[in-house]
């Protein structure tokens, strides 16, 4: 029971978080192109496959075509696909593989430190990701309105929402094998759950009260209008919900890595 | 005031205990060795003086800092190279140094200022730029340790600094470290090769299920326990004739796998015995700290 209460001991953070971030800022750095069009392959693949060739079939839904409806939903899935990536199998080779942490935490940087730069990081790496599509979105003009800013600190909570569930992952985590009943139970069932492909309301009632408790539905329930020149209805639940996934999976993650790394 | 000590300290992981009751001192200016088997506590031990791992009982201090209240604090003065390298293998030699500086808030430029004496004592100045998967294992091990001085520590933790290194690679590794004594570092060494404690360590203490078992400088602990002489004898016989002659000619005689060990502090009369039987052969050398740690460990394989 004491240890219980220990490890769920409140979080105290140092400035010295943000040397985390930045080792692995410089990491990305030296593979940033490649990496930057690989995050951008699978939005765009759907984007364009679906959006056009399954759009030119379908009626305009809110009032927009399937793919600037589509849009919106892929800059939040790619938010949500890179920060998991990132905070799961990149996060496990830092903490198990290479051991960086452990190199870390011989200096004056606590766990709590690690964790949180992870956290930020892997939500700046996702926000990238989300301004990635947005960018091709805009380009493609399916988002013609200064709202769309509105979408960025949107994507950074959904980043460490994601990234924090990811860490929660990592901490719990014997090998890389692991993240995939992560990705079949949960982060697929969102890609097809979470209106992004299509409006939650389509859904029966009982997946849609399903839905209302994932986070990504929040995610696009805000980015959504945003894209689309709208104030969305209902910010501060949408917002709510991302935070509570935020700080309730970032102390989740912190609590599993205190037990798996300093007993 | 003391680097480092450590009172009563008990650890215990699921009802086994790792730790069951240590009491360490370490002087500025020496270099301690903490010997014992696999499994004995060493790595535990150093854990618990860095502040990763808290204790059930028991106090530990690091230049006055309470440990792990104050850990962060501590591990501002102090260096530390783990078992297992953990070098960023995205980076190259110099970029290591740089963002492990950056973990002690140092400037770039002043990490920058102190990185081409690092190398160069690491012997990696010509190899700066090179990715850490092109160095040797050695390499690595030197890279590892001016890492751990980038802060210019007081105090440096080595946990078995040189297992798994060529001899060359070893040597080079441990004159380091006697340089760094004679800057006037305090190193706190385990190992579990006695040469090394042997060359290195002003004070060495055994441990052995959680305990330390034997403490004082290398000389003493041979001194109190064990003989001065060893006459080790293999081959068929040898079991049967140090039952027959052996054992009365000397001491104590143990035996591992297909080597007798006879200790006495006149091995004389062995010595003349041994001459008479050609068919077993012999190596006659003075006790060292393998002896004694042997002697007080047990000659069982330790495979956890």
């Amino acid at each position: 029971m004491n240890s219980v209460t220990k490890y769920f001991a409140l979080p105290r953070f140092s400035w010295r978080f943000i040397q985390v971030w930045r080792r692995n800022a410089m990491v990305w750095r030296k593979l940033a192109i490649p990496s930057m069009l690989g995050n951008l392959a699978d939005p765009m693949l759907y984007m364009l496959g679906f959006g056009y060739g399954l759009g030119r079939m379908m009626p305009d839904v809110f009032g927009t075509s399937y793919i600037a409806f589509l849009a919106a939903g892929m800059v939040c899935s790619s938010t949500m696909m890179s920060a998991s990536f990132e905070a799961m199998y990149s996060g496990f080779s830092r903490m198990h593989v290479q051991r960086t942490w452990d190199a870390i935490m011989n200096a004056p940087v606590t766990l709590d430190d690690v964790l949180i730069g992870e956290a930020v990081w892997a939500a700046s790496k996702s926000l990238l990701s989300g301004i990635a599509v947005l960018v091709v979105a805009t380009a493609l003009g399916l988002a013609q309105s200064w709202l769309a800013l509105w979408a960025l600190p949107v994507m950074f909570i959904t980043g460490i929402a994601f990234g924090s569930l990811g860490l929660v992952m990592t901490a719990l985590s014997p090998s890389y094998d692991f993240f995939m009943y992560y990705f079949t139970l949960f982060i697929t069932p969102m890609m097809l759950l979470c209106g992004v492909f299509f409006p939650v309301d389509q859904l029966p009632q009982a997946l849609q009260h399903a839905a209302a408790l994932l986070p990504l539905t929040h995610a696009v329930a805000l980015v959504r209008p945003l894209m689309n020149d709208t104030v969305p209805p209902g910010v501060a639940t949408h917002v709510g919900v991302l935070l509570l996934y935020a700080v309730g999976g970032f102390y989740g993650a912190l609590a599993l890595a205190r037990r798996r790394l300093l007993t | 005031m003391a680097s480092l000590t450590a009172h009563a300290l008990r650890k215990s992981y699921g009802g086994r205990e790792v730790i069951a009751g240590i009491d360490l001192e370490l002087r500025p200016g020496e270099c301690f060795g903490l010997l014992g088997p696999n499994g004995a506590g060493k790595t535990t031990t150093l854990r618990l003086c860095l502040g990763l791992t808290e204790p059930d009982s028991g106090t530990i201090s690091v230049f006055g800092m309470p440990v792990p209240r104050a850990a962060r604090e501590a591990r501002a003065h102090v260096g530390v190279v783990p078992q297992i390298d953990n070098l960023d293998p995205d980076f190259t030699a110099r970029e290591n140094l740089l963002v492990y500086g950056r973990y002690f808030g140092m400037s770039d430029a002043r990490i920058a200022e102190r990185v081409p004496a690092l190398l160069e004592f690491a012997g990696l100045a010509n190899r700066a730029d090179d990715n850490i998967k092109a160095l040797s294992g050695g390499m690595k091990r030197r890279l590892t340790l001016a890492r751990a001085l980038i802060n210019d520590p007081a105090l440096i933790f080595l946990d078995e600094p040189t297992t798994g290194l060529d001899p060359q690679a070893r040597h080079l590794i441990w004159e380091r470290l006697r340089q760094l004594l004679g800057q006037g570092k305090t190193i706190f060494l385990t190992t579990h090769f006695m040469d090394e404690a042997e060359r290195l360590c002003h004070r060495l203490a055994i441990m052995d299920h959680g305990r330390v078992i034997a403490s004082g400088s290398p000389r003493e602990l041979i001194g109190a326990h064990i003989e001065p002489q060893v006459v080790e004898v293999f081959g068929d016989g040898a079991e049967a004739w140090a039952n027959a002659h052996g054992a009365s000619l000397s001491e104590r005689c143990e035996k591992t796998g297909d080597t007798t060990f006879c200790y006495a502090r006149d091995v004389g009369p062995l010595l003349q015995d041994l001459e008479a039987r050609p068919e077993l052969r012999y190596l006659h050398r003075p006790a060292n700290l393998e002896d004694v740690f042997l002697r007080l460990t047990g000659r069982d394989l330790r495979d956890c």
